[in-house]
């Protein structure tokens, strides 16, 4: 669970080296749509960066929390917030504002629920995502429903210098991928050191971590905050890309699309939600470009999933990979146990 | 404020909390004894809301549209249970989050693939359309103070099901070991059915009893899932009592909220559920 097998770390740096170079062949393949699907791509991105930060609290802590998509909307609204209103925001200053506010708000969610478990966790996250929707969707400060505008993206400079213009679509892709591959290693990094063991441990069994001397309490918290910290990058992008943000990108809608990334792609393989992200919004655009009616579909595919592949698509890599290598390991042997 | 105003804020908020206890008790009968948690449950609000639109549309009477509405609901519930619940009794929480969000979905897109997204009213029942005066200028509706007391019999009924007869006596049994009642010989799947089919029953007639009061729209299931929630949170998952008392509670903050404090009208059941989980983790009568 830890090491991700080599065909399969193969398999992502294919999928990978191909996002690099979309720039490249994206003409050639889609003619005038490529710029659009480019679009389409950064924010897919983006999404996949939400699902990989709620897999560090569903999959690897055993936390699961419906109301994720709280900080993802958050950051939009303190980017937009705190954004001049004719100028362009300094990045340097305004990402760790919105980074610092999402692990905050996290600490007091967090404060307020961890204690609770099971069940009542879903419920209490959800509902708190809730309050936060309708305290932005009531308020004369941030829009109401319309939401706010982010007239300007954050300028990235260096004294004088533009180091990256993230008006441009290419370079505001290229930051989003980069993003998504930093946040991966940092999560795989997290689950390799001791803390990350600990999370897991508490999420196979709590109790017994706790009789060897650990306050789980804490480690939870932690997870959570690390957790609303990542998600924040991800609206942070998302409301950079959009250049608005209204009050559904917090709801408990958004919440459980998110949900669904991470159990369609599969749940503590950090790859996978990433993977999940990708398949979702895929059949979601293909969906909605043949019907009105697509939400109807989308829910097919979650009680599908559910019923059929509850461990996901990373799962079943996983588990196909297994057979595949003890098979030729069989045939290297001279084994012909097929038992 | 004056006294015949406090009065009618008193009788409206105790209306909206016995009828949200009355589709909460649904939501926590089903968690207390099933294990289940069913965030369709709001859907079934809506379905059953517009159920009583069609009905009425068709029949012309109300009474008939909660006669005909009624099986409907239950048969709904039948099915679900069978052929997705049944599934996830075993299973992580997280699944069952899962399967009734995607049903959410789906009832939401039939619901506007069959009624469209518009507005619509249901009229009050011309037996129960007056209102009795409170003062020369102050008037109160009978049909709201009618909807108070079937929920109130409704609530009584549960209690006595509950507590009394011998359907309730499995009922408590199952909830408290589950095992046990299966080696005794009795049926519990057959149980879980019934109840899962009283639960999303008692959602659908929230729904239908409400429709003449609050119109009847597209994601109207939604906002009535998550005050659901809140008042189970409150008032301790699977507990019914916890549910009538945490309703009430609602129902008060919510009526008498946005009067005192306007400015923090719209997360003021949400900052109450804050204050008890910081009190009472698991509820006030968990």
């Amino acid at each position: 669970m830890y090491n991700t097998p080599r065909s399969i770390s193969l398999f992502l740096g294919i999928l990978f080296v191909l996002m690099l170079c979309y720039p490249l062949y994206g003409d050639l393949i889609f003619g005038s749509k490529s710029s659009f699907y480019m679009q389409k791509l950064t924010s897919i991105i983006i999404l996949a960066i939400l699902a990989m930060s709620l897999d560090l609290l569903v999959g690897v802590s055993g936390l699961v929390s419906m109301g994720h998509a709280l900080f993802f909307g958050l950051a939009g609204y303190v980017l937009a917030l705190i954004s001049p209103e004719y100028d362009a925001a300094n990045i340097w200053i305004v990402l760790p504002a919105v980074l610092a506010s999402c692990a905050v708000l996290g600490l007091i969610v967090a404060f307020l629920t961890i204690k609770t478990s099971g069940i009542y966790f879903i419920m209490v996250t959800l509902a708190f995502g809730q309050m936060a929707y309708y305290f932005f969707n009531d308020s004369d400060f941030a829009g109401g429903s319309d939401g706010l505008y982010i007239m300007m993206k954050p300028a990235v400079m260096l004294g004088d210098l533009q180091l990256l213009n993230l008006e441009d679509k290419h370079t505001l892709f290229y930051v989003c991928l980069a993003c998504m591959a930093l946040v991966y290693l940092i999560l795989r990094m997290l689950l390799r050191s001791p803390f990350g063991q600990v999370l897991v441990g508490i999420h196979a069994n709590e109790h017994r971590v706790k009789a060897i001397g650990y306050n789980t309490t804490r480690y939870k918290i932690v997870s959570f905050v690390i957790a609303a910290t990542l998600a924040g990058l991800a609206g942070f992008l998302a409301a950079t890309q959009y250049g608005f943000v209204n009050p559904s990108q917090l709801g408990w809608h958004t919440s459980g699309y998110a949900l669904m990334m991470v159990i369609m792609g599969g749940a503590g393989t950090i790859f996978g939600p990433a993977l999940g992200a990708f398949v979702f919004e895929i059949l979601h655009s293909f969906f909605e470009s043949f019907t009105d009616h697509w939400l109807m579909l989308m829910g097919t595919v979650m009680i599908c999933v559910v019923l059929f592949l509850p461990n996901g698509i990373g799962g079943a890599l996983l588990k196909l990979v297994e057979r595949f290598e003890k098979k030729n390991k069989h045939i290297q042997t001279g084994d012909n146990d097929n038992g | 404020m004056d006294f015949t105003t406090i009065l009618i804020q008193l009788l409206n908020s105790v209306q909206y909390g016995l009828l949200l206890f009355l589709i909460s008790s649904g939501l926590t009968l089903v968690f207390g004894i099933m294990g289940v948690i069913n965030l369709a449950h709001g859907a079934m609000y809506m379905i059953g809301a517009y159920l009583t639109y069609a009905f009425v549309d068709w029949t012309g009477s109300f009474g008939l549209a909660l006669l005909l509405g009624l099986p409907v609901m239950l048969v709904v519930g039948i099915i679900i249970e069978r052929f997705l619940i049944d599934h996830l009794y075993k299973k992580d929480h997280l699944f069952q989050v899962l399967l009734t969000f995607g049903l959410i979905l789906i009832l939401n897109d039939l619901q506007s693939l069959i009624w469209g997204n518009d507005t619509h009213g249901v009229p009050i029942p011309d037996l129960l359309s007056g209102s009795i005066t409170l003062t020369d200028t102050m008037q109160y509706p009978i049909y709201r103070l009618s909807v108070s007391a079937i929920c109130l019999v409704l609530a009584v009924a549960m209690y006595w099901v509950i507590q009394k007869t011998r359907l309730g006596m499995t009922i408590r049994a199952g909830a408290s070991n589950r095992e046990m009642v299966e080696s005794l010989g009795i049926n519990v799947r057959t149980l879980f059915t019934i109840i899962f089919a009283a639960g999303v029953a008692l959602a659908g007639f929230g729904g239908m009893i409400s429709a003449p009061l609050s119109s009847v729209y597209p994601g109207m299931g939604d906002s009535v899932l998550i005050i659901c929630l809140v008042v189970v949170v409150i008032g301790g998952i699977g507990s019914i009592k916890g549910a009538f008392w945490g309703a009430m509670l609602v129902g008060l903050v919510s009526t008498f909220g946005p009067i005192l404090i306007p400015s923090l009208a719209s997360v003021m059941v949400y900052l109450v559920m804050a204050i008890v989980l910081l009190v009472k983790p698991r509820g006030l009568f968990a």
